[in-house]
């Protein structure tokens, strides 16, 4: 028996360290990556409370949510993979074309 | 100590070692490999809450299919070491505090409510992935057609994108 307020608290902790990857890291992979942690750190936080409420709509909205960071993933790799061919770099910091 | 909760706690310990791994680890691949581990750690916490169909969307999608695509466009890329420019140093000293008091607010936050603090179920109700089916195709059938667009235009978009200009 593991009260839900573990696995909530396990997971503003994962979206707290995805938080800190997205501001660290400097390599727009990474940062893709983080995005995916943070992701995963609130479908931990749906499937909790679904257990907790006894109600199986949170975990059709992980569901969802992992269709959606499917669709994501592709689209943004294929992002990078421009920037990568354009910039001949995968450093954020060289991405700054709108920059003032 | 039940055994669920040193279950609990192990595969805890796995996620946040993973996650501090991610970011930690200068090289991609390497932070690839760390976000593999969160995930299983995760799918292991869905099957301890009864879960098992999310817990096998989770590897078969994330651990799998997304995760895949990461590392081929990492080895594809040939993507090296991060170089550390200095453009941003707003970023190295407050993104770390900032981090950590948005991860206190929330927790204590959460510590507060005493909604949250009751017991959780020990699910493992054998019915619940054809509950699960049974909801998509009747309450959110519409939601799930409409993912299934939004799959399509994602691969056109992906095709689109990185197709070499002629």
């Amino acid at each position: 028996m593991v009260p839900t307020s573990y696995y909530v608290i396990l997971s503003a902790v994962l979206f707290g360290l995805g938080v800190i990857a997205f501001i660290f890291k400097r390599n727009i992979i990474s940062i893709f990556m983080s995005i995916e942690l943070m992701l995963n750190a609130v479908n931990l936080a749906f499937v909790a409370f679904s257990q907790s409420k006894d109600n199986l709509d949170g975990q059709i909205f992980v569901l969802f949510v992992i269709i959606v960071a499917a669709a994501e993933a592709a689209v943004g790799l294929g992002i990078i993979i421009l920037i990568a061919r354009n910039r001949q770099s995968l450093n954020v910091e060289r991405v700054d074309l709108l920059k003032l | 100590m039940t055994p669920q909760l040193l279950i609990f706690f192990v595969l805890a310990a796995l996620a946040v070692v993973g996650s501090l791994s991610l970011i930690l680890q200068k090289h991609p691949i390497h932070s690839a490999l760390s976000l593999i581990v969160v995930m299983v750690a995760l799918a292991g916490l869905y099957l301890l809450m009864g879960a098992e169909f999310v817990a096998a969307v989770q590897i078969i999608v994330y651990g799998g299919a997304i995760m895949v695509l990461f590392v081929f466009v990492i080895m594809l890329l040939n993507a090296g070491i991060e170089e550390h420019t200095n453009f941003s140093k707003l970023a190295g000293y407050a993104g770390v505090p900032l981090g950590i008091a948005l991860t206190g607010f929330i927790a204590a936050a959460i510590a507060r409510s005493t909604d949250a603090v009751h017991a959780a179920t020990t699910g493992g109700t054998i019915a619940s992935t054809r509950q699960i089916s049974t909801m998509i195709f009747k309450e959110f059938v519409y939601p799930f057609e409409l993912t299934s667009f939004l799959i399509l235009v994602a691969i056109m978009g992906a095709i689109v994108l990185a197709q070499r200009e002629k």
